[in-house]
């Protein structure tokens, strides 16, 4: 046996014995870039969207470290959700269930992510950001994750809030303080979070269940939470057009306002509409699409704001 | 003979030090240019000009 063919040799079976070691990409998926990525864009429209001129280098930083601290505390959300995400399809493929990083990486990722994104917001532009960003983590993972998220049906709707956050995070960057814009922005999102869960729950039949996971498809059943959803669009769409009468809001948000919440009432007065049998018999066919509808509804208006925050230098944005 | 044969350990290795290093070099690079953005701030120039007529 020569040295390479003994060193190769030894090298497979040291490798075999040693547990995975993950690579980069491993630890950057403990952070849901998904969920980062309208983090990102829901802290730049509040930061964008205040009527106070921001350095672009110092909101380039700001968001970056909202969303740094967003993608921490979705890491120590994998680490105290890990049990539950084994059983879940739709949780299976994560870094820790994978057995692609540990318990124990994930939380101390989490952890100093965390306390660097809240030091580092707070050191490049104020007390009140910092706080609000330590106060979301805080919300998501202690709150929602760790309180709400097994306990109570209402956990989508309190734990929502989490989500709701990074505007009025972004809001409070570039003004140092909270408004009635910024405190919209956040109702926007939190009135939108639960229909768009209450959807996935629709189709992801059976996940939940057997997580034991008190979703409202769980505890009340699937024909409460259709009744659920069209209660909470309406609601979301009048707060949604009022908006359009605010300072964030305009003509051009107003148009978008119209069509889309126009579009989801229609789509949730037919889920509405619909019982078991028939989303069985097209598999879920309109609460598919009515969640990825969702999506859309949310980038639209928020990046309606954003229109109306780029016309105001114009003198066309707002009213 | 040099052992050539490149692990799927060693690939993975190396994209958690690579990455790592970007991040670090990027870190470096951010702290700089947040420096140079607050220090040049319009704030900062009329505290140090109000500064330097005090003395």
């Amino acid at each position: 046996m020569s040295d390479a063919s003994l060193n190769n040799t030894t090298l497979n079976s040291a490798a075999q014995a040693q547990p995975y070691e993950a690579q980069f990409g491993d630890y950057f998926a403990l952070l849901k870039p998904r969920v980062m990525t309208l983090v990102v864009f829901t802290a730049f429209v509040g930061l964008y969207a205040a009527p106070v001129a921001t350095n672009p280098i110092i909101g380039f930083v700001a968001i970056l470290f909202i969303a740094v601290g967003g993608g921490a505390s979705g890491a120590l959300n994998m680490w105290w959700d890990a049990d539950i995400d084994r059983i879940m399809k739709r949780t299976q493929k994560r870094p820790i269930p994978s057995g692609k990083v540990t318990e124990g990486e994930a939380f101390a990722i989490g952890i100093a992510l965390s306390g660097f994104a809240v030091v580092m917001l707070s050191l490049a532009t104020n007390l009140l950001a910092g706080a609000l960003l330590a106060f979301t983590i805080f919300f998501y993972v202690v709150i929602y994750s760790m309180w709400l998220k097994r306990w109570t049906p209402q956990n989508i709707v309190i734990g929502g809030a989490a989500g709701a956050f990074p505007p009025m995070i972004g809001w409070a960057a570039a003004t140092g303080s909270i408004s009635v814009e910024s405190v919209l922005m956040f109702t926007l999102i939190f009135m939108w979070t639960p229909p768009h869960f209450w959807a996935l729950a629709l189709f992801m039949k059976g996940d939940y269940h057997e997580a034991g996971i008190p979703m409202l498809t769980v505890t009340h059943g699937r024909r409460a939470t259709r009744v659920h959803i069209i209660v909470y669009t309406i609601l979301l769409a009048i707060l949604a057009v009022g908006t359009a009468f605010t300072g964030v809001g305009g003509p051009l948000y107003l148009s978008f306002a119209v069509v889309l919440n126009a579009m989801f009432v229609k789509g949730s007065i037919e889920i509405w509409r619909r019982d078991e049998a028939m989303a069985e018999a097209d598999g879920y066919a309109v609460e598919k699409k009515f969640f990825k509808l969702s999506l859309l509804y949310l980038f639209a208006h928020f990046g309606a704001i954003a229109f109306e925050a780029a016309l105001a230098p114009f003198g066309l944005g707002g009213w | 003979m040099a052992i050539s044969k490149q692990h799927d350990m060693h690939k993975r290795r190396f994209s958690r030090n690579l990455g790592l290093g970007v991040v670090l070099a990027g870190f470096v690079v951010l702290v700089f240019l947040l420096t140079v953005a607050k220090v040049t701030d319009d704030g900062f120039d009329m505290q140090s000009q109000q500064t330097q007529e005090g003395n």
